[in-house]
């Protein structure tokens, strides 16, 4: 993304500036040493030091790993039902054991992960896009703001669960007779979560686009002739960069449950469409004989989402530099 | 500050009309049919009038204008024909719920007790647990102490409703059967005994939500306290020799608050809409459950009401939480 040419590292107590403009021609190694960092590998090293974080980052890595590589691993089928072994226990078949058609618990929790994973990080992408298009028109051209803003508050004034719920209703069928059942709720819920939850990433960027614009590397690129565009792309977006990769992890969270809270109203992904929202909804009718059966989803969507947060966290005081080094 | 306020509430009214509109708009572009119901066999003259007295034949902007005269002029004058015995609102026609062709708002009426009930003891629970916890993890930041009550916020944060909910109910209502697992609510309290019962049914949905409230509130108070707690202030307090407790719990305390305060006033609306699902795993009969079922019934008036009521509540109280940071801190100069 950005290197060490980047302005915001030169700025104020930086190694690399003290260490350049101490003994330029003498150490030349050092110099050399210490502009092949880039300020990431500073994120890095503050990042490893959260413990939360690291472990997060690595459960999340595993469960995403295992969620993709699942099917070729694991040989049974999500879908196929085995009437003769149905409601069955844990067993070394059947790890997290069978549902009331007897199929496999297991393989449907890889499978669903794959889609609340899907669903989590395309809504995630769609209201980073949204969230920060808005967020830098709206810093970055004074005209553009008041307008923009107020369709912010206006968005934030929404009561956004009950209008995703209306909406998830209202496009269900036209979308999937154009793409078809799967594809169809598939882009109805990525889009219906991504539209509603772009606010905070906006006001976040517009915030900080509005500090940077007022710099001097932004005045001298502007004075030398570059267009907005390029402005924006070149010197605005690298440094806006810190927030955005933030909200997008706090994003994947909400995602994923708000996703599992439609299906677990019913108004998300089919009934034979495995999802842990759906899973888990699947298992409550259950839930006196077979607990584990609404266990296992439940467990997951939160131990995704918590490992998620305890990233976003790190994330949080890896980029803030006026926390690193501490 | 006054003139801030009379601004803002100006300013409430384009927000709310355009929500309105937003609201009517997407319910407008519904493929249901309220009279996709009634029978073959009625003829098309009776269905004709069905569908002139569901105020269905008028084109869409003058069916909007209607809703909104309905909603703000006509229901409040209801409102107050019923407190007050008149009969201003004698012949006007009300908000009809498609489902049971009965006024909406009677509907609401019958479910908001059960709603406040539930969400109202569960704020004021997660309040009472938040405030202490939050200042005293800020207190002895990075203790042990500290470090759990971080964990568990974390927790709450991320275990969503729908599994705690139905977590509880498997650990103390079907194992332990301590509590109820539904919540009924044709219970009447009448003396002791039904008063312990109705605590005890509340028991579990409200733990579920406060669990939610208190990790957010809870996590905004030490980042609060936090920041108040290395003021310049803080020393001088300390300097001049006033007590540990008075140092923290009201000089710095009173200070923490005034965030605190305005994210309580904040989040009261978001927690109407949160309830949703805990209503729903509880079967409490709440406001959150009318709606849902009013969205799989396809009854439009009832989802355009319910959700706009919800509209009106969060900018309300947005308006109350910028008017009370105004009047709580002396520093915030909004003319």
């Amino acid at each position: 993304m950005t290197d060490a040419r980047d302005p915001s590292a030169y700025s104020g107590n930086d190694p690399v500036v003290t260490a350049a403009s101490g003994s330029l021609a003498a150490t030349e190694p050092v110099l050399l040493n210490t502009k092949a960092r880039s300020q990431w590998w500073d994120v890095w090293d503050q990042f490893r030091s959260h413990k939360g974080a690291l472990i997060g980052a690595a459960f999340f890595l595993l469960i995403v790993a295992l969620v993709v590589l699942g099917p070729y691993l694991w040989p049974l089928d999500a879908t196929k039902t085995d009437v003769r072994s149905r409601n069955q226990g844990m067993s070394l078949a059947h790890p997290f054991g069978t549902d009331q058609l007897g199929r496999d618990i297991f393989a449907r929790m890889i499978e669903g992960g794959r889609v609340s994973l899907a669903v989590g990080m395309a809504a995630m992408l769609l209201s980073l896009v949204l969230g920060t298009l808005i967020g830098v028109l709206a810093g970055y051209f004074r005209r553009l703001d008041g307008l923009l803003m107020r369709f912010t508050d206006l968005f934030l004034a929404l009561p956004l669960l009950p209008l995703l719920l209306v909406m998830v209703l209202l496009f269900r069928e036209p979308l999937t007779a154009v793409f078809g059942v799967e594809v169809g709720i598939f882009i109805l819920i990525v889009s219906a979560i991504g539209i509603t939850s772009w606010m905070q990433t906006a006001r976040i960027v517009r915030g900080d686009v509005l500090a940077l614009k007022e710099r001097e590397f932004v005045l001298a690129a502007r004075s030398i002739g570059t267009p907005p565009r390029r402005i924006i792309t070149r010197h605005i977006l690298p440094n806006v960069m810190s927030p955005i990769m933030v909200s997008a992890t706090l994003g994947i969270a909400t995602a994923i449950i708000t996703e599992s809270a439609l299906s677990f109203l019913g108004l998300g992904f089919p009934p034979d469409f495995p999802t842990w929202g759906r899973l888990l909804n699947d298992g409550v009718p259950y839930l006196q004989q077979y607990p584990e059966r609404v266990f296992w989803p439940g467990l997951a969507i939160s131990l995704v989402v918590l490992s998620i947060n305890y990233v976003g966290d790190g994330l949080r005081d890896a980029l803030d530099p006026r926390i690193r080094g501490r | 500050m006054l003139t801030f306020t009379i601004r803002r509430l100006l300013f409430a009214i384009p927000t709310l009309l355009f929500i309105a509109l937003a609201i009517f708009l997407l319910l407008e572009l519904a493929p249901g049919d309220p009279m996709a119901n009634v029978p073959l066999t009625v003829p098309d003259e009776v269905k004709e009038q069905m569908r002139r007295a569901l105020g269905l034949n008028e084109p869409a902007p003058i069916r909007f204008l209607l809703w909104i005269r309905q909603f703000f002029w006509i229901e409040p004058l209801n409102v107050f024909d019923h407190l007050f015995g008149t009969t201003f609102a004698e012949g006007e026609l009300r908000i009809i719920s498609w489902q049971n062709r009965a006024p909406v708002f009677i509907a609401i009426a019958e479910r908001i007790p059960q709603t406040l009930w539930v969400v109202g003891t569960a704020y004021v629970v997660a309040i009472a647990i938040a405030i202490p916890v939050g200042i005293y993890s800020a207190y002895k930041q990075y203790s042990v102490f500290d470090q759990a009550g971080t964990f568990v916020t974390m927790v709450g944060f991320s275990v969503p409703p729908f599994f705690s909910g139905v977590l509880v109910i498997v650990i103390f209502a079907v194992q332990l059967q301590w509590f109820p697992s539904i919540y009924d609510t044709r219970h009447v309290v009448t003396d002791w005994d039904s008063f312990v019962i109705q605590v005890r049914q509340m028991f579990l949905p409200v733990m579920v939500l406060a669990l939610q409230i208190t990790s957010q509130l809870s996590r905004f108070m030490r980042a609060s306290m936090l920041d108040n707690l290395n003021q310049d202030y803080v020393r001088t307090a300390r300097a001049k020799g006033l007590r540990e407790r008075a140092v923290v719990l009201v000089h710095v305390l009173r200070n923490s608050m005034i965030p605190v305060v305005t994210v309580i006033a904040l989040g009261i609306p978001s927690i109407f809409g949160g309830a949703i699902i805990t209503e729903q795993v509880f079967k409490v009969n709440g406001i959150g459950q009318l709606l849902i079922t009013a969205i799989q019934a396809n009854d439009l008036p009832m989802v355009q009401t319910l959700t706009f009521i919800f509209a009106v509540l969060i900018v309300v109280f947005n308006l109350i939480a910028d008017v009370l940071y105004g009047i709580l801190d002396p520093r915030i100069r909004y003319d």
